[in-house]
């Protein structure tokens, strides 16, 4: 069974991070909104390993960030 | 002309038991001549168990409700004899369009396995659906089989006692009561028995209504299944369109939470919605129309002692998916032969309780299926929206996309994994007929396999050797010897031998596998009969 990676793996994070920027570029909140949505499936489908898209969901929810004044 | 759902089939006739002084005793009573209580009937009255079948009612369902069949039920009524009937009247269809907005995203065609004799499913209205099986019961009773069918008979108390079940029936003459050693309850999800024992039935219940309507027309459409995701003609919500036979089309038009049901189901306001979707132009006529709010909710338990629910009484479904029905015959078919083994007195009391832990995992199964299609039809969040939403305009571009989309997941039958009745597995055969699993069908000969399994206990050899019949403490287990060659096309072997070169099945009564090995030994065969039925 495949494990989720948590190291750096992506080649040249800044270009990634500018590429998904200019995505989103010019988009209303509910455009980008659905982009993202789009972006997860077609991402989860590269993945494909149920055990390792389990566990992404929670790496996903375990770096949370509560807000202390609204919980 | 007075559809067959407004005529009476059973009608009210006076019985000898309502004479008798003392209250007459019966060996099983089905309460509701639904699809599911008059699939039990037959089948009890088939094996010459007198039947007495209850329905306050004396016609078939009004309007046509259930409309799809899969091929497992299917498969049942042949084993009860009448399935031909069913596939001869219903309407066949392979392909389907997804539609969202204005656009269609994409079709599918369901391109069903080779190699079976029943399609994956039909189209066929409820009303004719329980025509047929009324027109079986009259055909035994004819024949002489003890079935007693009993319209205009309301069951109005349930008394459930350790040695039998006492009955207080109503009826234009008055009540009177009767006792039976044992009841079905198969009076629907409003189940009155249910109520009068003080059981419970909880589950979930979609915030949402949906208006189904039946319309008569002569319409250019093909015979398809449409369905629309937040279509123009109704906003935000979802449609959809099926084909039934005598040219009789299902719209289904969700309508949200907020609605005034009463004022929705006039015709003067449902035929401009109906309009909007057909074309201004398009010529029909209302058959029936009516709204529903869907659940998804079962029994705890299925087994009461003496009393045993079936049907919706025991589990409901939202429709999407095509269940309910569909999976109250398959609990009759789980039933039947374990209350004849038990009223024989040849097993223990105890494997009626087998039918509580198969049945209620397929009802499991069942509700989880129907209500995740219903979450992703009718998204509960802005959040689910975005992502249902995000699905349906990647499946326009991408193909694997389109698995995701589910407007209605088919039917198909539970494998009882896990069952106190399965007994051992090889490995190397096909997971797919894996004890627990009901039988797979497979060309042999010039006939088909599932026409010779069922109704009995059954050693299924496949190039192997087994004595002809053996005695298992007054079960007769009799062979169906088979070689692999019997199906030039191969389907028999892949399906039952996979990387085995001889097979030795158990088959149950009701076709599902119960064990299997790769070579006959009669303690094993012997221990797995005593597993299967509730012996051990
Ligand atoms: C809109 C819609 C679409 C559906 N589509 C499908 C589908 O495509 N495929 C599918 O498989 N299922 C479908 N279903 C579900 C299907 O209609 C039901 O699952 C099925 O009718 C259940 O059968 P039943 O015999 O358990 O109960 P019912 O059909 O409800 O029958 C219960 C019977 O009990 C009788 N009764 C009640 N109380 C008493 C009493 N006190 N005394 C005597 N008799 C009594 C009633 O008169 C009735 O005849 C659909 C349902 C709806 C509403």
């Amino acid at each position: 069974m495949s494990e989720l990676t948590l190291k750096a793996n992506i080649d040249r994070p800044d270009d990634f991070y500018a590429d998904l920027l200019a995505a989103h570029e010019g988009l209303s909140k509910a455009e980008s909104d659905a982009l993202n949505a789009r972006l997860i499936f077609v991402l989860a489908n590269q993945i494909g390993d149920r055990e390792v898209l389990r566990q992404a969901l929670a790496a996903a929810k375990q770096a949370m960030h509560r807000d202390p004044a609204r919980s | 002309m007075t559809k067959i759902f407004e005529t009476p089939l059973y009608p009210y006739e006076r019985t000898k038991d309502q004479d008798a002084a003392e209250p007459v005793r019966h060996p099983v009573v089905v309460i509701g001549a639904g699809p599911i209580g008059l699939a039990a009937a037959i089948d009890l009255a088939r094996h010459d168990v007198p039947v007495v079948i209850l329905d306050e009612n004396d016609k078939v369902s009004w309007g046509s409700r259930a409309i799809c069949f899969a091929k497992r039920p299917l498969e049942i009524l042949d084993r009860l004899g009448c399935g031909q009937e069913m596939v001869d009247m219903g309407v066949q269809w392979n392909l389907g369009k997804v539609f969202f907005g204005d656009r269609k995203v994409y079709d599918f065609n369901l391109l069903p396995e080779e190699g079976h004799h029943r399609p994956a499913f039909i189209n066929l209205q409820q009303y004719y659906f329980e025509e047929y099986l009324v027109n079986r019961a009259r055909v035994l009773e004819a024949e002489g089989k003890p079935i007693n069918l009993r319209g205009g008979s309301k069951v109005t108390a349930v008394d459930a006692k350790d040695d039998g079940v006492l009955m207080t029936v109503e009826t234009p003459d008055g009540p009177y009561r009767i006792i039976a050693d044992w009841v079905i309850a198969c009076d629907g999800a409003g189940s009155p028995v249910r109520s009068m024992m003080g059981l419970d039935f909880v589950g979930r219940v979609f915030e949402d209504n949906f208006l189904i309507a039946d319309v008569v027309m002569e319409a250019g459409f093909p015979t398809e299944r449409w369905f629309w995701f937040d279509p123009p003609f109704n906003k935000g919500q979802s449609a959809l369109l099926h084909k039934q036979p005598d040219n009789v089309w299902r719209i289904d038009l969700q309508l949200g939470w907020d609605i005034d049901k009463e004022k929705e189901k006039k015709p003067e306001n449902v035929i401009p919605r109906l309009k909007a979707m057909l074309g201004e132009d398009a010529k029909f006529e209302l058959e029936w129309v009516s709204i529903y709010t869907f659940q998804c909710r079962r029994m705890e338990k299925f087994r009461h002692g003496r009393v045993i629910f079936a049907g919706d009484a025991a589990h409901q479904v939202s429709p999407f998916g095509a269940r309910g029905a569909n999976s109250g015959l398959q609990d009759t078919d789980n039933l039947i032969w374990k209350l004849k083994l038990v009223m024989e007195g040849k097993v223990p009391e105890t494997l009626l309780d087998s039918y509580d832990a198969e049945r209620v995992h397929a009802a499991d199964e069942n509700i989880l299926n129907s209500s995740r299609s219903t979450d992703f039809i009718t998204p509960k969040s802005d959040q689910s929206r975005i992502f249902r939403d995000a699905v349906l305009d990647l499946a326009e571009h991408f193909e694997f996309a389109r698995p995701i989309v589910n407007s209605g997941r088919l039917s198909v039958p539970a494998t009882y994994d896990g069952s106190p009745l399965n007994g051992p597995d090889v490995d190397e055969m096909p997971r797919r007929t894996r004890p627990g699993a009901p039988a797979v069908d497979a060309p042999v000969g010039n006939g088909w396999l599932l026409s010779r399994l069922g109704d009995r206990f059954q050693l299924m050899t496949i190039d192997a050797e087994a004595p002809d019949r053996i005695d298992v403490s007054g079960i007769e287990v009799e062979r169906l010897e088979l070689s692999a060659k019997d199906d030039p096309s191969g389907a028999l072997a892949e399906r039952y031998l996979g990387d085995a070169q001889a097979g030795i099945y158990l088959m149950r009564p009701d076709q599902h596998v119960a064990a299997r090995w790769t070579k006959f030994n009669e303690a094993e065969l012997r221990s797995a009969v005593n597993t299967a039925t509730g012996r051990i």
